[in-house]
C-alpha cells in the first residue's frame, strides 16, 4: 500500500482498523479460567475467584481479596457489587463462584437455585449491630424498645404519627423525621423484619437513601431525626451523632458496641453477614477452597474488625468452619 | 391594535398614531439581557462551586501513585488504575461500534428511507428510546450479551459492557446525526446530482463530510453520557474491586463511576477524599476525550 497517496482520512481509518483488529486478536487469547496451572507463593493456587453481592459485605470480601492476592499471585479474585438479591441472582445462574449476602438466602431464591442444580453452603461471615441513631441534642430517646420503634415505623404510622409524643407519651412534642435505607437493601429487609415483623413492610413516608451518608448527615441536622444503619457508619461518625440503646429480649438497654455485638446481648439488632459458596466450585476449584478457607482464618479477624464489623466470636467461629468441611447444604440462617 | 377598534380616531392626524416610548422599550431589553445574564451564571456558579469543592477534597490525595495503584481496603494506599484502563477499554469499544452504526442509522433514515409509516415508527420508537432509563438497558444487556452471546462475549466482560453501553446512546446517536444531514442544503444534493454524481456519490463527498461537524457534536455528547454510567455497568455484573488490569475484549472489569460509587459509599472519611480525586480523574479523561473530538471536528470544518 502506498501511504503516502492514501488521503489522510483514509489512512486513519486504516490505522484505526488495524488497531481494533489487533483488540479482538488479544482479546481471543485470555478467555476462560486457569484453574489446573499451579505457580506463585502461598497455598500454590491460581486461576479466578468470581464474587458478588451484598454491597454491606463488599469492604470485607475487598479486604480479603486484597491481602489473599498478595499472598497468592497467581490468583486473580474479582468482587462485584449488585446487592444481595443481585447477588443470589447470578449465584443461581452458576456465573458466580461466591454471593456475598446481609441476609439470608430467601425461600425463592433457595428454588431458584434448586432449579438450576446449584448446590450451596451458607457461612457466616461476621456481625453487623443495626445502629439506631438520633441527633445528640436529642436526649429524650436513649433507650428505645422495640415496640416504640414499631409505634413509629409500622406501615399504619405512615401519614399519622409525625410527632414524637405519638410514639410514646413522655417524649416532647416535636416533629418525628425518619431515615432509612430504601427498599432494596438487606438492611432494610432485616429492620422491617425485626420491628415490624415482616420481611419488606414499613411505613412509606421517611426519608430513604441508598447511600447511608445521605442519613448520617440527615440526623446530623435535625434535632427530631431518627435513621438506622450499619455500625460501621456510627462508628465513623460518633462525635455528630447518638446511639440509641435498645430494650434487648432480656428487658437490658444496650448500646451497640463491637463487645454487645458479638456477645449476641445487643439483640435483636443485632444481625449476621453471610457468604454463600457453591458446593461445585469449593470441590473443583483449589482457589475457591483456598479464599473461603482464608476468610474463616482467625487470623484474617482483624480485616473484619477493620471493616467495620465485627469478626465471628470463636465458637460460632468454628461452627461456620463445620459447616464448610461437613458440606452443609441448605440454608439454616438461625443456628449460627 | 388599538388602530383597529377606533378607526377613525386613527385617521386624526392630531392623535400620534405610533408611541415609540423608546426607554420603557430598552428597559425590558435590558430586563431581558440582565435575566439571560443570571440565567448562565447561575449555571456557571454552580459548575464552579461543584469544580471547586471536587478539587479542594480531591487534589490532596490526587498524585502518581493514586493514579497507578489498585484499589485497596485502605484509602491511603488505594489506588485508581484499573477503572482508569477499564474506563479507556469501554470508551474504546463503544466509541469504534458506536459511530459507524449510529451514523449509518442515521444516514439509512434520512437519505434512503422513504417517508411512510414503517419509518415514522421507527423514527417515533428511536426518540422514545432516548430517554428509556439507563438500568433498563443494562438489564438488557445482562440477558443479551452476558447470558444470551457468552460465547462471543465471555460474559461480563469489556465487550458485554462497551455494547451494553452502545445500546443506551445508539438513539443520540441517530437523532443527532439525522438532525446534521437535515441542516446540509439540498442545493448540495441537486448539485451533485446535476453533475452526473450518483447517490452513493453525492453522500459519500459531499453530504457526509458537511454534516460531519454536527455528527462529532453528537458522539462528544453521547460518549460524555456513556463514559459518566453506572448502573448499567453494575445491572451487568461489572465488579467493583480488580486486582488486575483489563487484558483484551473478553476481561473483566471495572470502570471509573463505579469505583467512584463504591468509595462515596464507604463510611470512612478518607474514602470520600479518594472519591474526589476519583471525579477529578474522571473530569480529566472526559475533557481530553472531547477534546480530541471538537479537534476532530476542527479539522473537517476547516478543509470543507
Amino acid at each position: 500500500m502506498h501511504f503516502a497517496n492514501v488521503p489522510a482520512r483514509l489512512r486513519l481509518l486504516s490505522l484505526l482498523t488495524a488497531l481494533s483488529v489487533g483488540v479482538v486478536a488479544c482479546g481471543g487469547s485470555t478467555g476462560g479460567d486457569g484453574g489446573s496451572a499451579s505457580g506463585g507463593e502461598g497455598t500454590g493456587v491460581s486461576g479466578d475467584v468470581q464474587i458478588d453481592g451484598s454491597s454491606t459485605v463488599f469492604p470485607i470480601s475487598e479486604a480479603m481479596a486484597e491481602e489473599f492476592g498478595l499472598a497468592n499471585p497467581a490468583t486473580r479474585v474479582t468482587v462485584g457489587v449488585s446487592g444481595s438479591g443481585g447477588g443470589f441472582k447470578k449465584f443461581c445462574a452458576g456465573e458466580i463462584d461466591i454471593s456475598n449476602a446481609s441476609r439470608p438466602i430467601k425461600d425463592k431464591e433457595i428454588k431458584l437455585c434448586a432449579d438450576a442444580g446449584i448446590d450451596f453452603i451458607e457461612v457466616p461471615i461476621a456481625f453487623d449491630g443495626l445502629t439506631i441513631v438520633a441527633n445528640p441534642a436529642n436526649d429524650w430517646a436513649s433507650c428505645l424498645s422495640v415496640d416504640q420503634l414499631n409505634a413509629m415505623w409500622k406501615p399504619e404510622a405512615e401519614g399519622t404519627v409525625d410527632n414524637w409524643s405519638q410514639a410514646d407519651a413522655s417524649f416532647p412534642d416535636l416533629p418525628l423525621a425518619l431515615y432509612g435505607p430504601g427498599t432494596d437493601s438487606g438492611t432494610f429487609d432485616y429492620f422491617t423484619d425485626e420491628v415490624n415483623g415482616e420481611e419488606g413492610a414499613s411505613r412509606g413516608d421517611y426519608t430513604a437513601s441508598e447511600d447511608d451518608n445521605v442519613i448520617v448527615q440527615g440526623v446530623q441536622n435535625d434535632e427530631g431525626a431518627l435513621g438506622y444503619f450499619g455500625y460501621a457508619y456510627y462508628e465513623e461518625n460518633k462525635d455528630s451523632l447518638k446511639a440509641v440503646e435498645i430494650e434487648n429480649e432480656a428487658g437490658d438497654c444496650v448500646a451497640p458496641s463491637t463487645e454487645t455485638i458479638a456477645d449476641g446481648s445487643y439483640n435483636p439488632m443485632s444481625r449476621p453477614l453471610f457468604f454463600y459458596v457453591a458446593k461445585k466450585a469449593y470441590d473443583e476449584k483449589p482457589q475457591v477452597k483456598a479464599f473461603v478457607d482464608y476468610q474463616l482464618d482467625p487470623a484474617n479477624g482483624g480485616l473484619i474488625d477493620e471493616a467495620g464489623y465485627v469478626a465471628l466470636p470463636e465458637d460460632a467461629l468454628g461452627r461456620a468452619k463445620a459447616r464448610i468441611t461437613d458440606g452443609k447444604l441448605g440454608s439454616s440462617p438461625k443456628d449460627i | 391594535m388599538a388602530v383597529q377598534d377606533n378607526q377613525p380616531a386613527a385617521l386624526d392626524p392630531a392623535a400620534p398614531m405610533f408611541k415609540p416610548n423608546v426607554s420603557g422599550r430598552y428597559k425590558l431589553d435590558r430586563i431581558f439581557a440582565a435575566l439571560a445574564w443570571g440565567a448562565t451564571a447561575i449555571a456557571i456558579a454552580v459548575l464552579v462551586w461543584l469544580i471547586l469543592t471536587i478539587l479542594i477534597d480531591g487534589l490532596g490525595s490526587l498524585d502518581w501513585q493514586f493514579i497507578t495503584s489498585f484499589p485497596s481496603r485502605k484509602a491511603e494506599r488505594a489506588g485508581i488504575l484499573p477503572a482508569l484502563v477499564g474506563t479507556l477499554w469501554i470508551m474504546g469499544v463503544v466509541a469504534f461500534v458506536s459511530f459507524p452504526l449510529g451514523v449509518g442509522a442515521g444516514l439509512f433514515l434520512e437519505e434512503f428511507a422513504e417517508d411512510n409509516w414503517f419509518t415514522q415508527l421507527v423514527e417515533i420508537n428511536i426518540s422514545n428510546l432516548a430517554g428509556v432509563p439507563s438500568i433498563i438497558y443494562g438489564l438488557l444487556g445482562l440477558a443479551a450479551f452476558v447470558r444470551l452471546f457468552e460465547s462471543v462475549t465471555n460474559g461480563r466482560t469489556i465487550l458485554s459492557g462497551g455494547l451494553t453501553l452502545v445500546l443506551l446512546i445508539l438513539p443520540v446517536i441517530i437523532v443527532a446525526t439525522r438532525e446534521a444531514f437535515r441542516a446540509v442544503p439540498d442545493s448540495l444534493r441537486w448539485a451533485g446530482y446535476a453533475l452526473g454524481a450518483t447517490k452513493w456519490e453525492v453522500i459519500w463527498n459531499h453530504v457526509l463530510p458537511s454534516a460531519l461537524p454536527g455528527i462529532m457534536t453528537g458522539m462528544i455528547l453521547a460518549l460524555s453520557r456513556a463514559i459518566g454510567e453506572t448502573a448499567p455497568l453494575i445491572a451487568i455484573g461489572a465488579a467493583a474491586f480488580i486486582p488486575f488490569l483489563p487484558e483484551g475484549l473478553q476481561s473483566q472489569f471495572t470502570v471509573l463511576p463505579i469505583q467512584i460509587y463504591n468509595w462515596v459509599g464507604r463510611p470512612q472519611a478518607e474514602f470520600h477524599d479518594i472519591a474526589a480525586s476519583g471525579i477529578i480523574v474522571l473530569m480529566a479523561v472526559l475533557l481530553t476525550m472531547n477534546g480530541v473530538a471538537v479537534y476532530i471536528r476542527n479539522r473537517f470544518q476547516k478543509t470543507r
